[in-house]
């Protein structure tokens, strides 16, 4: 018996050295989502993505013939737990790349790594300070994929211009993204020659904003701008359809309202609504010369086939992440540095928000016209805009 | 008023350019404000019931409003079932609810002192709130308004008809509370466990009896709540909270214990906050109602419509 356990330990321990042989023929690429925890709505799609990616990515062969490794650790939506979780892809595992955090804060907290450890970093937040320095100029080791927050005020800026629009309320949530919508807003509205005649606000667990709406009603703008996200930027579209105010005034929603659950709570008060929206939203309603339809579409079918629910847009952040990140590795293998001078000069990637074009100006790597397509709900469908 | 004459003239002239005169809004602050109060009303009423006969501030009471909205959506929409089914059903299961909350949180604590069982309410609407998003997810639920979602006009400012079904169900539940209380029995044995609890046992009341029910009828209220609510705001799992913290303003303002007051309390933070956010601005909403539930305890402690005799009793 005595034997037989001393074999069998030995067996365990030689397999486990082939498999440590075997693991110096992958590539790896380490990820950092809020898998758990209050930002998991991010999280959790950005992870199943990344996974599904990666499993598409090795059946397709690899990279360059080795296996594509994913190291995934969950942050919690925690700063601290991101740092260790970055500290130790970066110095114990190793990884060519890491990708993520999902949260703004968390992907400050762990810009200083990448700096320290010579390690590029393709964050999944939405804050441009993520990639621009104090000193104005980007980060050498960090960049990021998601849309800016002021790329949707310019997209929404741009098309009201194009109505005749001048004149304009804005309503926004007292969350980080409400907040961080409202300041660009107020900020870009003047290089628009757009006038905010209200500027109202509302809580996340608000029940009503019809006062919110009457007191913009008798100020009778051209249209208003609802920025936030959660179940409440539906009750004010509610609010808003009740209070008789459509069809005088237009009704623009943020880049938060791309879920067609909301069309569906609206409960036809979405109608007729305008938003910004990264392609991978509404593959569908994407002309067939679209540049990204084909990568739209193909991410959406294998998504719902593989986890039977909507695709969401943050997952899409990790689509990008991880699709660019692999696109260095064939390009110029494991090697940071090369990775990211890789990076910083790709041109015409075409991810699910857009075709990036990075630069050493630009880590982020998109405009608003490339990253939003100015999207109308028409018959509880989203449609193009014209 | 020839001397004033450009100041009004002036406002005259900001009136007619816009779309709704000033007092259909002012007219419409009030019909949203005595809507949102009516819900924030009901929690407070659901805290006053359990204080009154076991003095804990039952902390899940927003869970209550939270699974009322919950229930109903899954039994009226995914279940199918009619409204006049669905609806009692719904208030069957929360009130069991309420009773499980007494019979498992509250009753097995050794040596209960108020602050512990508070605590155990904590606890108790975390789980309850982690079990609902086990259950239905983080996404929000919509219900079909009761009686449709033509909005009626009334003088410039606008109804949606479920505010009359928050109203109704406001003054529905307040006169049957009523009649239970004065006209029955049992509703007197509470009064009289909420009066003096050692006493009410010395004349034969089961005191435990009565706490059961006291969980039981404000779960139920909260319940109610719950369901008049979904139609106007969703529902989703993370509701409870927030409700609860403003009925129990509501609570504070009123006068903690006093029904009346929790009416009062729960309408007049409704206004203000409407008011607030029309007229001045609404990122300063909840700063408004704080202000002056303050202002409120500075001057009256016990609050609007309570008693500094009872208060002093009281232990908590």
């Amino acid at each position: 018996m005595k034997k037989l356990f001393i074999i069998a330990t030995l067996v365990l321990f030689t397999s486990g050295f082939v498999g440590l042989a075997f693991a110096e023929d992958t590539v790896k690429v380490g990820a950092v989502f809020s898998v758990t925890g209050r930002a998991s709505f991010l999280g959790d799609p950005e992870k199943k993505t990344a996974v599904m990616l990666a499993d598409e990515i090795n059946k397709a062969g690899g990279v360059n013939g080795k296996k594509l490794e994913l190291i995934v650790y969950d942050d919690e939506g925690d700063a601290t737990k991101t740092n260790l979780a970055v500290k130790k892809l970066m110095t114990q595992d190793k990884v060519c790349v890491v990708i993520g955090p999902s949260l703004s804060g968390n992907s400050l907290a762990v810009v200083p790594l990448a700096e320290q450890f010579k390690t590029p970093l393709v964050s999944c937040a939405a804050s441009y300070k993520i990639v621009t320095g104090d000193d104005g100029k980007q980060r050498q080791w960090v960049f990021k994929v998601p849309q800016s927050d002021s790329m949707a005020a310019e997209a929404i800026f741009d098309h009201m211009k194009k109505k005749g629009i001048s004149k304009i309320a804005i309503i926004t949530g007292t969350t980080g993204f409400g907040k961080s919508g409202q300041s660009e807003l107020v900020r870009l509205a003047p290089q628009y020659g757009i006038e905010i005649v209200a500027d109202e606000s509302y809580g996340p667990q608000d029940t009503d904003m019809t006062a919110q709406l009457t007191k913009i009603k008798g100020l009778a703008p051209q249209a208003i701008v609802n920025w936030s996200i959660g179940p409440t930027q539906v009750t004010v579209l509610r609010n808003f359809r009740d209070l008789g105010m459509r069809g005088d005034i237009v009704f623009y929603q943020s880049h938060g309202f791309g879920s067609k659950k909301n069309i569906e709570l609206a409960a036809g008060a979405a109608e007729g609504v305008y938003t910004p929206l990264g392609a991978c939203a509404t593959p569908d309603a994407l002309p067939a010369d679209h540049p990204q339809k084909k990568v739209a579409m193909e991410y959406n079918q294998a998504y719902t086939a593989l986890y039977n629910e909507p695709v969401s847009t943050f997952g899409g952040h990790a689509w990008d992440a991880l699709g660019l990140a692999v696109d260095a590795l064939k390009a110029v293998g494991c090697d940071r540095e090369k990775i990211r001078e890789y990076l910083e000069n790709k041109k015409g990637f075409v991810g699910q928000h857009g075709v990036f074009n990075f630069s050493a100006d630009d880590h982020n790597g998109l405009t608003w016209q490339d990253a939003f397509n100015m999207i109308v709900v028409k018959n509880g469908d989203w449609a193009m805009a014209d | 008023m020839g001397v004033v004459s450009s100041p009004p003239s002036l406002f005259m002239l900001k009136l007619k350019m816009e779309k709704i005169s000033l007092a259909s809004q002012l007219l419409q602050y009030l019909i949203t404000g005595l809507t949102v109060g009516s819900i924030y009303a009901m929690v407070a009423i659901g805290f006053n019931i359990i204080y009154n006969v076991t003095e804990i501030i039952n902390l899940a009471q927003g869970e209550f409003v939270m699974l009322g909205g919950l229930i109903m959506v899954f039994l009226h929409v995914a279940a199918g079932l009619p409204i006049f089914l669905a609806f009692p059903l719904t208030i069957i299961v929360v009130t069991l609810v309420g009773m499980l909350l007494d019979r498992l949180a509250i009753r097995p604590i050794r040596q209960p002192s108020v602050l512990t069982l508070i605590i155990a309410t904590i606890a108790a609407s975390i789980i309850i709130k982690g079990i609902a998003m086990f259950i239905w997810g983080k996404d929000p639920f919509d219900l079909p308004a009761f009686s449709g979602r033509s909005p009626i006009d009334f003088f410039g400012a606008v109804i949606q008809p479920q505010y009359f079904w928050v109203i109704g169900f406001l003054i529905v539940t307040v006169v049957l509370l009523t009649l239970f209380f004065e006209k029955t029995i049992i509703g007197k044995a509470m009064s009289a466990c909420a009066d003096n609890p050692d006493a009410a046992s010395l004349v034969g009341i089961n005191v435990k009896q009565m706490i059961l029910l006291s969980f039981s009828l404000s779960a139920a209220i909260g319940a109610v709540a719950g369901i008049i609510l979904t139609p106007i705001a969703l529902m989703d799992y993370n509701r409870g909270a927030m409700l609860a913290v403003k009925g129990f303003g509501a609570v504070v303002l009123g006068g903690l214990g006093s029904f009346p007051g929790a009416i009062l309390g729960g309408l007049v933070l409704g206004t203000i906050e409407s008011f607030g956010a029309g007229l001045i601005h609404s990122g300063y909403k909840d700063a408004f109602a704080l202000i002056v539930l303050l202002a409120v305890l500075f001057i009256k402690p016990s609050g609007l419509l309570g008693s500094v005799e009872i208060t002093k009793i009281k232990k908590f």
